[in-house]
């Protein structure tokens, strides 16, 4: 299984993530994340889905297939461009006292933060490349996690070209 | 102009060229059947809104023009779901344009309340809700264009009732603007380029053409091409039509109850033209042994279609009415001698289609389905549009009526919806007023929508219903006689049914055929009179369709029949 991500720009219009997530859901595609938010232009909307897919051939189908649904103006696959890529997790970790200063270590070593601390808890936000989110996600899996909130991948182009008009 | 939602729904209809509207009122659509009757706009009411989606889809099917229909909430809007996603399988253009609930009522599971746009999204080209009365024109204007063109599919536009109620100044758009859709599907000629070099070296090649073909219009263009190439030719059930049946080359329907010849001819050829077609499961038979020693070129408007099933080793994508012109030309300006280099091919694979051609066996008593079908294809005209219903009546339609010209044999190829032929004969009647329509139906169908006797009753819309009478779901039973130990679980119509009286009760003439004679001495006649009529005729319950390709077996492994 390979995994790439694209970038969808839809129409700001109500029921466009129904066409969407239906689409996705009636044609069993194997999706990792979605994620969706306003852009530069009010009356656009970009859905960031990484999709994971067996071979071009299917990779091929999920973006023909959106493509055809009549609110998708556009598809990028950023994982075959020049790309920055970036996903958001916030973790909620068991803290006491003793567990902290090695907890401050960890963050450091990620270029985390530490976002709420409590005591019995502390919330670690990371930004960052999936894998290093998985990584830290690992490491912190010896103390005791009391929940991961995670965005989902987002991804923009590099250099001056947006994807509306690659 | 100023005016309420309803008049503007059907003030855009008018602009829309919309002559018909199949329809069922109910307590949202009020208002807009109140403008209805005073505009007097030309409306059908069914007798249930699958009626009416079936018969604007029959309509649409014949005519090339969007079918139009009109419903209510709740369960109007959820009896026409099965409607939709026949249409939306065979890529037929509708508007369906449902009543929503009044805008303050949305989401509180309201009396009829449902989700319409959350129903119809897997099975419409695209919907809209209709939330302010100053998006109707907009909305309107853009379901007709996305339904029409392109792909063409239906579109469900379900609408507010406060909306109808709401004036507004109305105005009506010149043109569509959206953004992810244009309607254009101009393709890259460097592909066809790539598939005549592909032609000029095969040598078997056949031509395989599907529903894209009668959609877009493109027949003639076929035709010619075919005739240039010189080559045999074969198509899927939505494809009847764009040859004539009877055409030089042509080899029948290919698939699970397609012609011996056509099947064996794809899995020999050396490359296959497949044009306007989407390789369905029941013509590919096991899909990975599918012409194994052809190349695949695929002409496609949809994107999504190639590669889809079927991998393509050249496609040509874009409109049919922009690629086959094209294709044409080149292999006009080609130097290479198709005709001389086919000649062998083509007698080969006719001599191949010769000793199975579709047959059945008389005993000189009982009516043979295979014989009624091909008696009445002989008293039509050539201009005659053929509707089927489900099941093995309508196979053996598909296998010995001679549809001759596209847009002649409607029947529901995707989805197989039963009770999709009575409604969609009539909307095929009422869209060509000056064709002949015949019917091909069986007794578990036509149970299925035979409340559309009394509206072709009522307006007197003749089309001839041929019953074949096997006191079974035959083509349920054919699989239980094959492969469940000739169980009949569930399929027998033991019953007392009397479709004669039940024509009769409609308002229509019934008559009952019960020997194979009554073919020459009594059919001929009722079909020549003029006005709708019922034909109930007896067939043989043990009749199999044949040949068959069983499910999850090659093209080449047909269960013949007939010797
Ligand atoms: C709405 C619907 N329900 C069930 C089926 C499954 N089915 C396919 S063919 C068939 C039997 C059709 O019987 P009949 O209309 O009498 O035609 P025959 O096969 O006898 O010619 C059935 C039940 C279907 N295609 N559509």
């Amino acid at each position: 299984m390979k995994k790439y991500l694209l970038a969808v720009l839809v129409d700001n219009k109500p029921g466009v993530l129904t066409h969407v997530s239906g689409l996705i859901s009636r044609r069993a595609f194997n999706i990792e994340s979605i994620s969706a938010g306003y852009t530069e232009e009010p009356s656009v909307t970009r859905i960031n889905i990484v999709v994971s897919v067996e071979s071009e051939n299917e990779l091929d189908q999920v973006v023909n297939q959106l493509s055809k649904l009549i609110d998708v103006i556009k598809i990028v696959n950023l994982s075959k461009a020049p790309s920055i890529e970036r996903e958001l997790v916030m973790i909620k970790v068991r803290a006491t006292k003793k567990d902290r200063a090695d907890l401050v270590n960890i963050v450091d070593i990620f270029r985390a933060n530490i976002v709420d601390i409590t005591p019995e808890n502390v919330v670690i936000e990371l930004t960052g490349q999936q894998s290093k989110i998985d990584a830290i996600c690992e490491v912190l899996s010896e103390y005791e996690i009391v929940e991961i909130a995670r965005t989902g991948a987002i991804a923009l182009s590099r250099g001056p070209i947006p994807v509306k008009r690659m | 102009m100023r005016m309420n939602g309803a008049q503007a729904v059907l003030e855009s209809l008018k602009k829309e060229g919309v002559d018909i509207v199949f329809g069922y009122p109910g307590g949202v659509v009020l208002k807009l059947y109140d403008e209805v009757y005073k505009m007097n706009f030309p409306h059908i009411l069914t007798g249930h809104e699958q009626g009416a989606v079936h018969a604007a889809d029959g309509y649409a099917r014949a005519s090339g023009k969007v079918g139009v229909v009109f419903a209510t909430s709740g369960p109007g809007a959820a009896n026409l779901i099965t409607g939709i996603a026949t249409a939306n399988m065979d890529s037929v253009p509708l508007v369906c344009i449902t009543g929503q609930v009044a805008n303050p009522a949305i989401g509180k599971d309201s009396f009829q309340e449902v989700d319409v746009c959350g129903i119809t999204t897997p099975i419409t080209k695209h919907n809209y809700l209709v939330k302010d009365v100053r998006e109707l024109p907009r909305v309107i204007k853009e379901a007709f264009f996305i339904a029409r063109t392109g792909r063409p599919g239906p579109v469900s536009v379900d609408v507010a009732a406060d909306v109808f109620n709401t004036e507004f100044d109305y105005e009506y758009p010149e043109t569509v603007k959206l953004r992810g859709y244009t309607g254009d599907y101009t393709g890259d000629a460097a592909e066809i380029d790539a598939a005549v070099a592909a032609m000029e070296e095969a040598k078997k090649p056949l031509v395989f053409f599907g529903g894209g073909v009668t959609s877009s219009g493109t027949s003639e263009e076929l035709r010619a091409i075919v005739e240039r190439l010189g080559v045999p030719s074969t198509s899927t059930i939505m494809g009847l039509g764009c040859m004539a049946s009877g055409a030089k080359g042509y080899l029948g329907f290919a698939g699970m109850h397609g012609s011996y010849g056509a099947n064996m001819a794809i899995q020999s050829c050396d490359l296959l033209l497949c044009i306007g077609m989407r390789f369905s499961d029941r013509v590919t038979g096991r899909v990975a042994e599918f012409a194994p020693r052809a190349r695949i070129v695929h002409f496609e408007l949809d994107p999504a279609e190639v590669n889809k099933n079927v991998h393509a080793d050249y496609r040509v994508l874009g409109d049919l009415r922009w690629s086959l012109p094209l294709f044409k030309e080149k292999l006009l300006a080609s130097h290479t001698d198709f005709a001389a280099k086919h000649e062998e091919w083509l007698r080969h694979t006719l001599q191949v289609a010769e000793e199975h051609p579709f047959s059945y066996q008389e005993d000189g008593e009982s009516i043979k389905p295979g014989a009624l079908i091909r008696k009445i294809s002989a008293l039509m005209d050539e201009d005659t549009i053929a509707v089927t219903d489900v099941g093995q009546h309508q196979m053996w339609a598909a296998q010995f009526y001679e549809a001759r010209k596209p847009r002649q044999f409607l029947t529901s190829g995707g989805l197989g919806t039963m009770g999709y032929g009575l409604p969609a004969a009539m909307g095929a009647k009422l869209a060509c007023p000056d064709k002949k329509v015949v019917l091909f139906t069986g007794d578990g169908s036509i149970m299925m929508n035979c409340q559309e006797f009394a509206t072709i009753a009522d307006h007197d819309v003749d089309v001839k219903t041929v019953i074949l009478e096997n006191h079974l779901l035959g083509m349920v039973g054919q699989w239980q006689r094959l492969f469940y130990h000739h169980h009949y679980s569930a399929s027998e119509l033991k019953g007392k049914r009397d479709f004669v009286k039940l024509a009769e009760a409609m308002g229509l003439k019934g008559y009952r055929l019960t020997k194979q004679e009554e073919l020459e001495t009594v059919l001929p006649k009722i079909l020549a009179e003029p006005g709708p009529a019922v034909i109930d005729c007896i067939v043989p319950q043990e009749e199999n369709v044949l040949p068959m390709v069983p499910g999850g077996k090659r093209l080449d492994q047909m269960v013949l029949g007939g010797e």
